[in-house]
């Protein structure tokens, strides 16, 4: 079953662009990746699936329902974690969960202790008390107490120090285990990387590629270093070779093609050392970036 | 209802806080009426001398400060700009609060329907003002009987006087909401309802003194002023009517425009 269906959607604010013709659909149980640089469109797209904001045209179906007629039955299943989390002042931490949940049916005393006591997270404080990385925390606890079926995240390790983000992520994995299908948005790509199988780029409002993270990878360039006493002429005429430098013996080359060849190739001369890299996904989304 | 008990919630204080103010205010002023109206033949004398304008400005002409009715309307001046400042307060915020302090993302991703935050909000609005008008008639015919001084007044034209308050208070909060989900963006709260508030009062003002009619139709403090009721015995029906159609248009296009509205992120 698909869970996020979003077919040509299009929001302008005024004359500016949001997003432009997005088409996008995320399966059931799928950790998806919604990466891009800053104004690309993450949040827009996210803020629509939410009906936060109404969109210009096209559609989203939410677990086969259309976002907007059907929101608020919609909304009984996801946890959102927005990116800046800004939470009734006044209230105590445990208040505001409270509140939180008191719009979900069934009883989440219980999944609220379990989490904040996962995070680290004193439920009796006051939330303007709070660091910015604890309100995040009020944040995930908020956006999980319900157990959803669809966990959307925007950019949601921000403020987090590293070993906090190592328990998000296991909690979010651990969600997942049990069903829960997440929608993950970010720019840090080591995050996405680690969690997500699959993964969509968004650049300037339009989505430029959507692909298995894994194929991402193995379709790519292997960077190759080579260092050898010797001349390396006639690697230049070798194909899927290209970005060739040369420097003291050393041979730093991209290449793209079947490994085998290259061995081969490798195999044939007396070299000294060798090194074939995979290219960091960092590598290859600023390839599409750009 | 979890949205309207924290609404309510919220705004008791602020209720509470003006229902004060206001008992404190109609204190203030009937604790001179004895001595006023002991002396009312004086005060006619000392009121010849001013000039008419101004009598005209405070709403003092055409009736007898010696008598409690017209003494009264001067402390309704006053408690009707209080009213007016708290009920425009609350249209102004409690639809514009969640945007201008981020917390909109976290109310409106919950499975709710917009419509049920409106009307939770509204509700919670007008309990807020219901609380602050029973001040006003609790205070008004407490300290009216404490100090009229065995001076006759007629109940029935004070019951009048206050049952329309509730229509002046839900002009205020409708006409609030309407222009909070008209702009994009509501600062500052306090400024927005005290230009409200002190700007209708002032037209009213300005109408009564060059005795201009027509401007007093698109102010609340024309169709309710005191002095009005006193002289007459009745309002105008025709800015009631008014007055009702503000508040319904008001209502209905805040309603409108706040479900289709666009909530943006606070980057």
């Amino acid at each position: 079953m698909k869970v996020i269906e979003i077919s040509n959607l299009t929001k302008f604010y005024g004359k500016n662009r949001g997003i432009e013709d997005v088409s996008l659909s995320v399966e059931e149980g799928e950790i998806f990746g919604f990466v891009g640089p800053n104004g690309a469109g993450k949040s827009t797209t996210i803020r629509l699936m939410l009906s936060l904001i109404y969109p210009t045209s096209g559609q989203a179906l939410i677990f086969g329902k259309d976002c907007i007629k059907f929101g608020h039955e919609i909304r009984n299943d996801i946890g959102y974690l927005p990116s800046e989390v800004f939470y009734y002042d006044r209230m105590k931490v445990k208040d505001l969960l409270k509140y939180s949940a008191s719009f979900y049916k069934g009883n989440h005393t219980k999944r609220i202790k379990e989490l904040a006591d996962i995070m680290e997270l004193d439920l009796n404080r006051k939330i303007d008390e709070l660091s910015y990385g604890n309100k995040k925390k009020v944040g995930i606890v908020q956006g999980l107490l319900h157990q959803p079926k669809l966990i959307m995240m925007d950019e949601p390790t921000s403020g987090l120090d590293p070993l906090m983000q190592h328990k998000f992520f296991d909690l979010i994995l651990e969600e997942n285990k049990k069903g829960a299908t997440v929608f993950f948005s970010s720019h840090i790509l080591g995050e996405v990387q680690k969690l997500c199988s699959r993964v969509a780029i968004i650049k300037e409002g339009n989505i430029i590629k959507t692909e298995k993270i894994k194929s991402l990878l193995n379709d790519t360039y292997k960077k190759v270093f080579i260092r050898t006493g010797k001349n390396a002429g006639d690697a230049t005429k070798f194909p899927g070779v290209s970005n060739l430098e040369i420097i003291d013996g050393e041979i730093r080359f991209l290449y793209k093609g079947d490994i085998n060849d290259l061995i081969g190739l490798i195999s044939k001369n007396k070299i000294n050392d060798v090194n074939i890299e995979e290219p960091t996904l960092e590598e290859i989304f600023m390839h599409y970036y750009q | 209802m979890n949205i309207y008990t924290r609404e309510v919630k919220n705004k008791l204080k602020s209720a509470l806080l003006w229902s004060v103010s206001i008992f404190l205010l109609i204190l203030m002023f009937m604790s001179f009426y004895p001595s006023i109206s002991k002396d009312a033949s004086m005060l006619v004398l000392v009121m010849e001398n001013y000039p008419e304008e101004m009598l005209k400005a405070f709403g003092m002409i055409g009736v007898d400060l010696g008598t409690v009715a017209g003494y009264f309307t001067m402390s309704m001046l006053f408690t009707q700009i209080c009213l007016a400042i708290q009920a425009s307060n609350y249209g102004f915020s409690i639809l514009s609060v969640e945007e201008r302090e981020l917390t909109a993302d976290f109310l409106l991703t919950k499975p709710v329907k917009r419509s049920k935050i409106f009307f939770s909000k509204l509700l919670s609005a007008i309990t807020a003002l219901v609380i602050t008008n029973a001040s006003v008639w609790g205070s008004t015919f407490l300290w009216i009987e404490a100090f009229r001084n065995g001076k006759e007044y007629d109940p029935a034209l004070f019951v009048k006087l206050l049952s329309v308050l509730i229509l002046f208070q839900l002009f205020f909060l409708g006409v609030g909401m309407v222009i909070s989900v008209s702009v994009k963006k509501i600062r500052s709260v306090l400024s927005f309802s005290m230009a409200l508030a002190f700007g209708l009062y002032i037209i009213s003002t300005i109408g009564s003194i060059i005795g201009e009619n027509t401007l007093g139709y698109i102010t609340p403090f024309k169709y309710f002023e005191p002095n009005t009721l006193i002289i007459n015995g009745k309002y105008d029906p025709v800015m009631i009517y008014i007055c009702v159609v503000v508040i319904i248009v008001s209502m209905l296009s805040s309603f409108i425009l706040y479900s289709r509205r666009n909530i943006h992120s606070a980057s």
